[in-house]
């Protein structure tokens, strides 16, 4: 099921005009953000369908750079964001274009920090909720509503189960899993939601004990 | 329980001999781990944000961002201080609100989204006029809150609440659908009443085309939701006089859903045609972008 929780449909609070194009747009930037896991010092939007014929008008613009810069959904700063990108020092670039087959509202994220640099495809589904279609090119899906454990890792035999057992011995549930490769036995990606509140120590266990483990990103649930 | 058929949720209702509101409230304590009381405790804030945004406008008129509409519910709440309205003026107090919301909205100020943004007007402005007849506490209001956020799931999950994607038809009708049998359940009405309430208000939207004005949720948006809180107050008393909607209000909802996937792209918020391109629309999107895009 898409919508799960009564504050799906009540809510969220959030600046207008749009729940899909400005509260749907904050969402997705917010969640580049988070992929990214730095400071980001360029983004550039590739927007399609209503995202590309409207997305002045919604302020789909400063949404989305509102969400790049970490504000959340209602935040009275939403309005001037672009002002605020420009004060942060953050390079910012809007064009429309084709990005794939997705939902109508749907945009395309390059986004780059000092070290690091990452690509997210989102749509914004209606009401607010939004979901992420590709990462860096690969199909993996997920909507930020739970903490979210990006891990970069090598593809090779038993990385799954390790990881898996270290969550189990931790107190974690999987809520939903993926796991895509760019090459077979090269660089591979497993998205991972759990239930349990996020502790970072979870993290210092993962990188110390899962030899293939390359990068890992969590995604903070709102 | 998982929220995508209507009659699945009345009959688990009638089995509990509860409300839906109930029903909701206990999957939603599975889902989040959250407490009854919690959840009622955010439900409340949700319903004290709705209260800012409803009140905003009638005091006093607001524009929007754009500066192309605004004012609206204060000429509505002055109007109904003159007593000569045709409505009841709980009506014409639902319509004020719904209105000011929705400039609240047009001024990028705060609103909730229920279950969009574009149609954040229709369920405060009924709760709130409701609340304020005195005739029900605040408690069974805000738990009102939950019966329409169970109805919005079901029709988000089984079609879409996604004027993109459905057309307004998806936002306006799905709105109309949960203030309608939300009321029904505050004024004491069966989980089968409740069900056609959905089914009577979303047929009287069926095939609404999202076609705003520059693509943006001003013009026809802010007078829709306006009018159809009103529709909402008329599809509740309608379903608790004893009507039924013929066909089941689950299959409302699915022709809702094909309506939305035959309607062409410029009719579903691309700001492209219907209103959008009337001479008068086209002329007040270059007024408002008469400059090339932004970038940089």
């Amino acid at each position: 099921m898409k919508y799960n929780s009564v504050f799906d449909i009540i809510g969220p609070i959030m600046v207008g005009p749009s729940s899909s194009h400005t509260a749907g747009a904050v969402r997705i930037g917010n969640l580049a953000r988070q992929v990214l896991g730095e400071e980001p010092k360029q983004v550039s939007f590739r927007l399609m369908g209503s995202f590309a014929q409207t997305y002045e008008g919604h302020g789909t613009d400063v949404a989305l750079l509102a969400g790049v810069l970490g504000m959340a959904t209602d935040d009275p700063r939403i309005p001037e964001a672009d002002k605020a990108a420009l004060e942060a020092g953050l390079e910012y670039h809007f064009q429309p274009g084709h990005v794939g087959y997705f939902h109508p509202n749907t945009v395309a994220i390059d986004i780059r920090g000092n070290h690091r640099s990452t690509t997210v495809v989102a749509s914004s589904l209606g009401g607010g909720k939004v979901e992420v279609q590709e990462l860096d090119g690969l199909p993996i899906k997920f909507t930020g509503e739970r903490t979210t454990l990006i891990l970069y890792h090598t593809d090779t035999r038993g990385f799954l189960a390790k990881v898996s057992h270290l969550l189990d011995a931790r107190g974690y549930n999987i809520a939903r899993l993926s796991l895509e490769r760019w090459t077979r036995g090269g660089s591979a990606v497993t998205v991972c939601e759990i239930d349990e509140p996020f502790d970072e120590a979870l993290l210092q266990t993962l990188r110390a004990e899962v030899k293939q483990l390359m990068d890992v990103r969590v995604v903070h649930a709102e | 329980m998982a929220f995508v058929h209507l009659h699945d949720l009345i009959k688990l209702a009638e089995t509990k001999n509860t409300s839906i509101a109930n029903v909701m409230l206990e999957v939603e304590c599975e889902q989040s781990g959250r407490s009854k009381d919690e959840i009622i405790q955010l439900m409340n804030r949700q319903f004290e944000v709705m209260e800012e945004a409803a009140h905003k406008g009638t005091r006093e008129p607001i524009r929007s961002r754009t500066g192309l509409t605004g004012g609206d519910a204060y000429l509505v709440q002055e109007y109904l201080k003159t007593g000569r309205s045709f409505l009841h003026p709980a009506a014409l107090q639902a319509m004020a609100y719904a209105l000011s919301v929705n400039e609240v909205n047009a001024g990028m100020g705060r609103i909730v989204a229920t279950p969009t943004a574009g149609s954040a007007g229709i369920l405060p402005g009924v709760l709130i006029s409701i609340l304020e007849t005195g005739k029900y506490p605040r408690e069974s209001i805000v738990m009102s809150l939950l019966t329409a956020a169970a109805l919005g799931l079901v029709i988000a999950n089984s079609a879409s609440i996604s004027g993109a994607a459905g057309g307004c038809q998806a936002e306006i009708g799905s709105a109309t659908a949960m203030a309608a049998g939300a009321v029904v359940e505050i004024a004491g009405g069966t989980p089968e009443q409740v069900g056609h309430a959905v089914g009577l208000a979303l047929k009287n939207s069926l095939g609404l085309v999202c076609d705003p004005v520059g693509g943006l949720v001003e013009i026809p948006c802010i007078i829709r939701n306006g009018l159809h809180a009103v529709t909402a107050l008329a599809a509740a008393d309608m379903a608790l006089a004893g009507v039924k909607s013929i066909i089941p209000p689950d299959e409302v909802i699915q022709a809702m859903y094909e309506i939305g996937n035959a309607m062409p792209e410029s009719l579903r918020e691309t700001g492209l045609g219907g209103l959008a391109a009337t001479p008068r629309g086209k002329a007040l999107r270059e007024q408002v972008f008469g400059k090339p895009c932004e970038s940089r």
